[in-house]
Parts: C-alpha cells; sequence; structure tokens
C-alpha cells in the first residue's frame, strides 16, 4: 500500500518528476530487488517481514539453532535476534569433505515499520524457521470512520 | 562486536534436466559432510522441512536427500521485506566408502538434517601391530 502524505504532494509539478523516477526504478531493477528475494547478502538470519490489520509478522529462517537459544529483544522500535549457532564438531578426528554451513553468533536489528504492544509480542519456533507476532499498538491499528448523517 | 558476524547464504536453486510441475522452487541444500573412523556424516540445511517431509534414498551409490514444505497459507498479510521463499529442497551425492544401509540413522531438528552412514566392518582402519622377533 503506497502511502501519500500531504508533504508529497507539491503544488508545482515539478517538470524532471517523471524522469526522476524513472531513474529509481531502473536503479532499482540493477539492484535485483525486483522479484528476486535477498538479492543481496546481507546479516543473518534472512527476514520476511509481513502485516495485516492488527499484527506485524517477522519470520527469521536460523536453520540449526533450538529455539530456546534465540534471543529476541525489543528497544524502542528495534528488534533484535541474537544467537549463536554451533553446528560445527569440535572432534577433531573428522575430515571435512564438504563445509558449506557457517556457525559463529549472529545478531541482527530491524526497525520496525509500526509502533508495537512490547508486552503482547508471541515468538514461535518451527523447523528452524521463528515467527514473531507482534500486534499493532492501538494508535496505529486502522480504524473504520462513520459518517453520521444528519 | 568484534566477531565476523554470518552472512546470509543466498540459496541456490536446482539446475537440471526435466522440469519441475510445481509451482515452487527447488533448492539444493547447503550441507557439511565429514567423516569419523566409523562414518560419514551429513548435515543438511532445510529450513521450513518438517520430519515427516524428508525423504532419503540410498540407491547404487547415489545418495538422495530431498525435502518438501508444507506451503504456508498468509491469508491477507501484505509484505513489507522479503529475503527467503520457501521451497523445496533436493541434492544428491555419489558416496563412494561401502556404507551399512541397514545403519543410516536420520535426525532431524530445528531445520537440520542429520545423517549418520555407517561404513561396514572392513572399511575401517585396522592397525597393525608390529612385532619384534
Amino acid at each position: 500500500m503506497a502511502i501519500v502524505r500531504f508533504a508529497d504532494q507539491k503544488l508545482f509539478r515539478n517538470p524532471w518528476a517523471d524522469f526522476e523516477r524513472m531513474r529509481r526504478e531502473l536503479d532499482a531493477l540493477f539492484q535485483g530487488t525486483g522479484t528476486e528475494p535477498g538479492g543481496r547478502g546481507t546479516v543473518f538470519p534472512a527476514l520476511n517481514i509481513f502485516e495485516d490489520s492488527g499484527n506485524l509478522y517477522v519470520r527469521a529462517e536460523i536453520p540449526g539453532v533450538p529455539a530456546g537459544e534465540v534471543e529476541i529483544s525489543i528497544e524502542g522500535d528495534t528488534l533484535t535476534i541474537r544467537g549463536e549457532r554451533k553446528t560445527c564438531t569440535t572432534d577433531e578426528k573428522c575430515s571435512y569433505h564438504r563445509r558449506e554451513l557457517e556457525c559463529g553468533r549472529f545478531s541482527r536489528a530491524v526497525t520496525l515499520p509500526a509502533k508495537v504492544q512490547v508486552d503482547r509480542i508471541e515468538a514461535k519456533a518451527a523447523d528452524g524457521i521463528i515467527t514473531i507476532t507482534l500486534p499493532k499498538a492501538e494508535a496505529v491499528k486502522p480504524r473504520q470512520i462513520k459518517v453520521n448523517v444528519g | 562486536m568484534t566477531e565476523k558476524e554470518m552472512q546470509i547464504q543466498q540459496k541456490q536453486e536446482v539446475r537440471q534436466a526435466g522440469e519441475p510441475t510445481k509451482p515452487e522452487k527447488q533448492y539444493v541444500p547447503a550441507v557439511d559432510i565429514f567423516e569419523t573412523a566409523e562414518a560419514v556424516n551429513v548435515l543438511a540445511e532445510m529450513p521450513g522441512v518438517a520430519k515427516e517431509g524428508v525423504e532419503i534414498e540410498l540407491e547404487n551409490e547415489t545418495l538422495t536427500i530431498r525435502g518438501t514444505v508444507v506451503p504456508e497459507e498468509h491469508v491477507g498479510e501484505t509484505v513489507l521485506l522479503r529475503e527467503f521463499e520457501p521451497g523445496s529442497y533436493l541434492r544428491k551425492f555419489t558416496v563412494a566408502e561401502t556404507i551399512d544401509q541397514e545403519k543410516i540413522q536420520a535426525t532431524m531438528a530445528d531445520g537440520v538434517l542429520t545423517l549418520v552412514l555407517p561404513k561396514v566392518a572392513p572399511a575401517k582402519p585396522r592397525r597393525i601391530e608390529v612385532r619384534g622377533i
């Protein structure tokens, strides 16, 4: 949903606005942020953020970390996911043929797009994917406004 | 933090002959393979795959790991950020060691599959004692 603020609507039309918009879209195209998810490598874990009218949903792909060992904290409107992956064996007698899984500490912070009710946040883990449900604060929930006739 | 932070590994899609019939993505799971004196261990990263969705086959020295996900329905949700997409997983390996097929063990925990392929007895290293005369 595109939000148009009053400030965005200029009184006089910028004749270059369309060209600027075109340039931005082309830039976005070459950055690969179109249909391809991810595109660029960022900090682990990969996140999907969804919203509906009442909640924000943050889904993080954290395979190989037991659910109890993932630290999730919120400070203001910054959500932080922290933990450590210990898939590497410490056994020195083994020889590796392939080593593609990375292990070590990770921490990722995201700024939430809306105010949330901090005390009602829930997190649940299933098969390496953690779903965090953040109920939106009453102030930012969409509300129907009735039109009175009379 | 001074330590190196972990990076997201981009999932590689399966490239092979034969087109999939389902409109879902098929990825190559990242794996760790390590060998001890007794067994070959395989760790495969398949987030989103439940225990029931894992299929493992060993046929003619080819080990096939397959993971299928149950697509989740999120009705009425709008996407704000998308960095991963669910999909199924497929990867094949040629296993050179003679594996004791009866004793293969597989466990699935937190989206990581652990396979233990024990070697058959003759392949185990044998220590030969040198005796003095």
